[in-house]
């Protein structure tokens, strides 16, 4: 656990949450446009989470 | 956990030592013991007064391939300890891997042995680790070990309920029993999953292989939550496994327009074609790649933070850390139940989107 894996740690969950985060906004900005498609968007809004969480556990695996 | 209880009882009033037995490496090797698979099935163990370890549960088979096929029961292994003696040859067990050395039971390291690497642990402590990587050969492992039971098990079970559920379909329209609770599932699994991605025509080829991915997925991410300590989908090599099938699957069905898709771009100017084709080719490999990472990290990181958090239970001894490390704990688990659904659910979901990448008409 030294200094430089800390960091790449920490930037890895910035990153994630980020990509997460701005989703997860857009995805209730659609939903408060059309309530009615909200099934699909929040389908949606899970695979792109699932796939972005994905790419940060292999990355924090590597640090 | 019951050593590591009495281990704590046992140090309260020495110095602890480095190394050796303290609490913070007990829960560590504890906590490897129970995410790794092993050759024994064995419920839980305990240390006897005198300081002999003792294990409560079953040895199962351990098959190996050695210029001739040796079953012995795992228990000629004893955990670890002592050199088991088939046929002549010795076998031994070290970081649960098995060995072939002599009656000693000698491991031979290469070079990097006595080189260490000093690193720190999660607690802020020094710790020693050795680089050695044994030399000893090792035979051909086909053993029955804990994963490949709890695998087997889930497949019968699997295989007994919906056996059931489809015979009761052919004479009425409703399904009895546990048939009630897994009808919405599949239809769930089609309507969501199959025919949004693969679409009306073809859905129907893939479904029994979605069916079983989905359901198989989540009954064995459920099981590890248990605490029977059965971790398959923490073993990189299952979902290899299961991402190798769906590669396959993909590339075996695949039809012109996939492979033209890959190689030769339509549409685009002819420099570029070259540039993507490579490119293209990696892709295929790299997504199902990313199914089998994803599952694996997801489920280990999981089970590595809660058992963890359970053995910052033991280092507070207090009133207020234990309690609230229990909670932390409880809460966690409920996380990982959702986990382990929206897991089987993205693994699905993928793989039924890669099927129907693979399937697509020409649409232009």
């Amino acid at each position: 656990m030294t200094i430089p894996n800390i960091v790449g740690a920490g930037l890895i969950v910035i990153g994630a949450g980020l990509g997460i985060g701005r989703i997860g906004g857009q995805a209730m900005d659609a939903i408060a446009r059309q309530p009615e498609a909200s099934g699909k968007i929040q389908t949606a809004m899970l695979i792109a989470a699932a796939l972005i969480e994905g790419i940060g556990f292999a990355a924090l695996f590597a640090a | 956990m019951i050593t590591g209880v009495l281990s704590a009882q046992d140090h309260e009033g020495e110095d602890v030592e480095t190394g050796g037995h303290d609490l913070k490496t007990e829960i560590k090797e504890y906590i490897d013991h129970h995410l790794l698979d092993s050759h024994d099935f064995n419920l839980f163990s305990y240390t006897t007064d005198e300081g002999e370890h003792k294990y409560i549960g079953a040895p199962l088979p351990v098959i190996l391939w050695d210029n001739g096929l040796k079953v012995f029961s795992s228990s000629k292994l004893k955990h670890g300890d002592g050199v088991a003696e088939v046929d002549g040859n010795y076998y031994k067990l070290y970081h649960n891997k098995i060995y072939k050395t002599d009656t000693e039971g000698t491991i031979n390291y290469d070079t990097q042995h006595g080189k260490e690497t000093h690193t720190e642990d999660a607690f802020g402590e020094n710790l020693v680790v050795d680089d050695a990587h044994p030399t000893n050969e090792k035979p051909l492992d086909f053993s029955i070990t804990k994963n490949v039971v709890f695998i087997i098990l889930v497949g019968l079970l699997m295989f007994l309920v919906f056996r059931s559920m489809a015979k009761r379909y052919q004479k009425s329209n409703m399904p009895k029993g546990v048939g009630r609770f897994l009808e919405p599932l599949v239809m769930f699994v089609r309507d969501e999953i199959a025919i949004p991605n693969i679409g009306e025509h073809k859905h129907k080829r893939y479904m029994s292989y979605l069916l079983t991915v989905f359901f198989f997925v989540w009954i064995i991410n459920l099981l590890g939550l248990t605490p029977l300590g059965v971790n398959v989908t923490n073993n990189i090599a299952v979902t290899f496994a299961l991402a190798l099938i769906t590669y396959l699957i993909t590339t075996f069905t695949g039809n012109k327009n996939y492979w033209k898709h890959i190689f030769w771009m339509p549409g685009v100017p002819v420099p570029m074609k070259i540039i993507l084709a490579p490119i293209e080719l990696l892709g295929t490999f790299i997504k199902p790649f990313s199914l089998m990472i994803r599952l694996y990290a997801n489920i280990t990181a999981g089970h590595v933070v809660l058992m963890s958090i359970i053995g910052l239970m033991f280092i507070f001894k207090n009133w207020i850390g234990s309690p609230l490390s229990f909670l932390l704990a409880f809460a966690l688990s409920l996380l990982e139940l959702l986990v382990a659904a929206l897991q089987a659910y993205i693994f699905t979901m993928l793989s039924a989107l890669y099927f129907g990448m693979a399937t697509e008409e020409d649409h232009h």
